[in-house]
């Protein structure tokens, strides 16, 4: 398959305009040593019928969520998608359009930005919020960077129950920045507040907090920001934008920074990525934050307009001194979510959120009224919760795959202490029946 | 429509200069008439030009977009499985608007937005080319959107295999040794690279915390320095846009990690002294990095490995079509050398003995995890498409074109335009478009494009008052004249009508838009009165 469109004829015309014979001759600063003399060892191209083959039969060989029912989560969720999430996100004046440093041919995608950011700040009850970040490891390893930099402190406190690729993107950073992180112990499911307290001094610049955590417990935000607080540190909440249906804000307890996987806004599952990052904050911290952010303004005859915003915090401008190195964030996945967050609304937001709350509560009351299971942890949860059993986790996920059940993720593979754990995510998704089926494929596991 | 347009190219030659001082179509160009009657590609204004509300000015209390099916399961008592203080007292204060009307917020956006499928984009160092839309139709197949990632390995041998296919072709097209595909985007490739490095020396017992970026190198190359703790000194370019190799070698010491360069170069040219450069650096036990973002000019042509590099990122967004999708997602691949494969980040995509595909977590040097999960699934996808379509053949044609249409561009333009650096040039090029005290700016005729239906070049970079041009491979040679058109017609007005440049754009929904404002008085979220 060719996307290029020149004719021979005009590639003649082209070379006699450039005053060269060959295409080759336009190649001759590469000094000879240095040129491929073979072609790339690749196999040749294929028409758009047989890449579709080739892609469908890859495809094919995989047993997808829509074949399965999926009770999988640890940060990624099978969440219902509108239809009209997939048919607007998927219009090519999203899709193919620039960066929107031209704000004069980029309105739309501006204000949809601008209306993302407010709907943002409206889920996790902060003040400002930016146009996106990668995904929320990334989100919460940025928001650590800002907190530091807000602070002039360098040492940082992250929960040892947040998601496990959250703290190993902190250990990975933290090998090549100067910014040393001290892991917190948890128990029973929640950040140990005495652990907390012992760690905390005045030279911490955030503690890193994820609420619903990755065993799906709900932290006493109410007692551990104000613990933070009292050392003069930032509290980084990593929250499910989804939560805020049922349970109060991370902005609305008082934290500083707020980050999240957005995965849960109308985005696929999609392997694990891309995703969406989330960063919401305080306002007086609006210049330290990292990535775009769109401002509303007014054009020269003083009507509404909008543009990229504080650009002199980016790194095209401010090369070395730039508050992040991020340039390419994830606009259609944030386009994705105001789609999906517009569409449901206040009310929808607050059915999604009491639905996946109500579905995981009675699938854990049924679960744990089995014999050889119970729940982990007695924390309040929110859509995901962790069983523990007498039986051998991998045969009882296998046995419910066997039956086109996607039960849990098995715990063991983050942590040996969890090795007899797996964690359950209920969506909105899953009905009645399919909950019911999980039980009696568990019972019989 | 204007005799420019129709008139051939040679003709051009003959008449016009920078300091031409008649108009070229032989009557004064006037304002807005003359974008909208010379040009075939704005003949009309394409983008909404009315008002629209923003989503918190639409719908009334009680509505929603989305019906969910009954719940089915009991409600369960908040207040008793909940601590009152952890519970929400109010919803959150999202817009209620009707399915319809949300529709038609969202499609009344789309109309306020420049896109490859509509207008053309020769951004410089951005490689804008046309995004295949069956590399949508692959990416949306169930079988790669509705996985999830913690499902086992058995069940998803397909996307496993797409994966190792994909990461053993951009070793190949890279000339070396091993992918990670991990990184999300060009700038998070270059911190993972920055980060191999640095496992690199430490591994070596040799701390090396300098980092050598030429003058002219995109701005997330120190960015990435600076936020992986590596102090980035500047080496100079030469007139013509080549590091100054004695530069070079004035600043290369014991102390130096790795120098990031971009070849082709951001001016344009294939600097040819990269495998002096390369010998300078590894000679005193430092690493060569490539940013990637040029790749578009060199597949199938020369690979990076063989010019001396050792570790690189691709920007999948750039070379191999996944849609920009307003500022993301990208992907940034990270390839390395031999000595650099122990330190890549986990887990890696491999073939198993069995002929299985699965994750390798067992590299006991590794950086370890730069992301959750493993990498933006759903781009690399639409990457593999890409290649596979085009394969060996294609891709080298790709880049053949691309340069052909640079230089092409090239030759037209320096007829009436300043090109400072000389050619021939890769896939890209800078001219100066301004010449004099019109008290025009570059600005000025970026806005003035919008109004032909043209996104402009990237501007003021890597040299002041510059243009960076990049047409791709993919436009076809009428929109590229179409474009020489439009700056014709522009230089003309610098010199004879510059107020229309300076009140340009005229035929966007909006006028020129106050960014000053934006940042004096930042309003980043929408208040209810």
């Amino acid at each position: 398959m060719q996307y290029t469109q020149f004719t021979e004829e005009q590639v003649g015309v082209m070379l006699t305009t450039i005053g060269a014979k060959t295409i080759d001759d336009l190649f001759s600063p590469i000094p000879a040593a240095h040129r491929l003399t073979r072609p790339l060892d690749l196999p040749k191209g294929v028409s758009e019928l047989e890449l579709l083959r080739d892609c469908e039969s890859l495809a094919g060989r995989n047993y997808d969520c829509t074949k399965l029912t999926c009770f999988l989560g640890c940060g990624s969720y099978d969440h219902f998608v509108p239809t009209i999430v997939d048919s607007m996100a998927g219009q090519s004046e999203f899709l193919t359009a620039y960066t929107p440093y031209q704000a004069e041919a980029s309105q739309g995608i501006l204000q949809l930005f601008y209306e993302f950011q407010t709907m943002i700040c409206a889920l996790t009850g902060m003040e400002i919020a930016n146009a996106s970040l990668y995904e929320g490891a990334t989100a919460a390893a940025e928001a650590v960077m800002m907190a530091a930099a807000i602070t002039k402190r360098d040492r940082v406190l992250v929960a040892d129950n947040v998601h496990p690729d959250t703290l190993a993107v902190h250990a990975a950073y933290d090998a090549d920045r100067k910014i040393a992180t001290t892991v917190i112990a948890s128990s029973g499911g929640l950040v140990d507040e005495q652990s907390l307290a012992d760690a905390l001094d005045d030279g911490i610049a955030a503690v890193v907090i994820q609420s619903p955590n990755f065993f799906g417990c709900v932290e006493r935000l109410d007692r551990l920001i104000p613990k933070i607080h009292e050392h003069g540190a930032l509290a980084i909440i990593s929250t499910d934008p989804l939560a805020a249906g049922v349970f109060k804000s991370a902005g609305a307890h008082g934290a500083d920074i707020v980050v999240a996987e957005g995965q849960p806004l109308g985005i696929p599952m999609q392997y694990g990525g891309p995703y969406l990052g989330l960063l919401a904050a305080r306002e007086k911290y609006l210049r330290k934050m990292p990535g775009r952010v769109i401002g509303m303004t007014t054009d020269r005859e003083g009507r509404r307009a909008f543009c990229l915003a504080l650009q002199t915090r980016e790194q095209h401008i401010k090369r070395e001194r730039a508050t992040s190195n991020i340039c390419t964030n994830q606009g259609l996945l944030a386009i994705r979510a105001a789609i999906h967050m517009a569409a449901l609304g206040k009310r929808g937001i607050a059915e999604v959120s009491s639905q996946c709350f109500d579905k995981a509560h009675y699938a854990a009351d049924a679960i744990s009224a089995l014999d050889g299971y119970s729940l982990r942890f007695d924390a309040p949860f929110f859509k995901e919760f962790v069983i523990r059993t007498d039986r051998d986790v991998a045969a009882v996920l296998d046995h419910c795959r066997s039956g086109g059940i996607a039960a849990g993720v098995a715990l063991g593979r983050f942590d040996d202490r969890y090795a007899d754990c797996f964690a359950v995510a209920v969506t909105e998704k899953r009905s009645r029946t399919e909950i019911d089926a999980l039980v009696s494929a568990l019972r019989e596991a | 429509m204007s005799s420019i347009a129709s008139r051939p190219a040679a003709d051009i030659t003959k008449k016009e200069t920078a300091t031409v001082t008649v108009p070229v179509s032989g009557r004064p160009v006037k304002g807005i008439e003359s974008a909208s009657s010379s040009q075939a590609m704005s003949k009309k204004p394409r983008l909404q030009q009315r008002d629209h509300p923003v989503l918190f000015e639409l719908g009334a209390p009680g509505l929603s977009g989305v019906s969910l099916p009954p719940s089915e399961v009991p409600s369960v008592d908040r207040a008793k499985t909940i601590p009152a203080e952890l519970l929400a007292s109010e919803l959150p204060a999202l817009p209620e608007i009707g399915e319809l009307d949300v529709v038609r917020h969202y499609k009344r956006l789309a109309h306020r937005c420049f896109s490859i499928d509509e207008n053309f984009y020769p951004l410089g160092s951005c490689t804008m080319k046309y995004n295949p839309r069956v590399n949508e139709r692959v990416a949306a197949l169930p079988g790669f959107a509705h996985l999830h990632p913690y499902q086992r390995e058995s069940d998803v041998q397909g996307m496993l295999e797409l994966l190792y296919r994909l990461r053993c072709d951009l070793a190949e097209i890279a000339g070396l040794a091993e992918v990670s595909l991990q990184p999300a985007a060009g700038a998070h490739g270059e911190m993972t690279g920055l980060m191999i490095i640095g496992a690199y020396h430490r591994h070596r017992n040799e701390p090396r915390k300098k980092i050598l970026v030429p003058d002219t190198a995109h701005g997330t190359n120190p960015a990435s320095c600076a936020t992986c703790d590596r102090s980035a000194m500047t080496v100079r370019s030469r007139p013509d846009g080549r590091v100054d190799l004695d530069d070079l070698r004035s600043k290369v010491d014991t102390d130096t990690a790795a120098m990031m360069i971009t070849n082709p170069n951001t001016v344009g040219v294939f600097d040819e002294g990269i495998g002096d450069i390369a010998d300078i650096l590894h000679k005193a036990g430092a690493l060569l990095y490539l940013d990637g973002a040029n790749m578009n000019a060199i597949l199938g042509i020369t690979r990076p490995g063989d010019f001396g590099v050792d570790v690189m990122h691709y920007n999948t967004h750039k070379t191999f079509s996944t849609p920009h999708g307003g500022g993301g997602p990208g992907a940034g691949p990270v390839a390395v050398a031999e000595k650099l494969r122990p330190f890549l980040p986990v887990p890696q995509v491999i073939k198993r003995d069995d002929g299985t595909f699965g994750w390798d977590e067992n590299r006991p040097s590794t950086i370890g995890k730069v992301r959750s999960f493993y990498g933006q699934i759903g781009v690399l996808v639409r990457a593999y498409a890409y290649i596979r379509s085009l394969g060996c053949d294609g891709l080298r044609d790709v880049s053949e074109k691309a340069v052909l249409a640079a230089n092409y561009l090239a030759a037209r333009l320096g007829e009436r335009f300043t090109l400072p650096i000389p050619g021939p040039y890769a896939h890209e090029f800078i001219t100066v478009p301004i010449a004099g005290d019109s008290g025009v700016t570059e600005n000025d005729v970026a806005k003035r494009l919008l109004d032909h239906g043209i996104h402009p070049p990237t501007m003021s970079w890597p040299i002041q008052h510059c243009l960076m041009i990049e047409p791709t491979e993919t436009e076809s040679l009428a929109t590229l004249d179409g474009f020489v058109d439009a700056m014709i017609e522009i230089a003309d007005e610098i010199e004879h009508d510059p107020e229309v440049l300076r009140t340009a754009p005229h035929m966007t929904p909006v006028k020129r838009v106050d960014e000053v404002a934006a940042n004096r008085r930042p309003n980043v979220r929408w208040r209810a009165e």
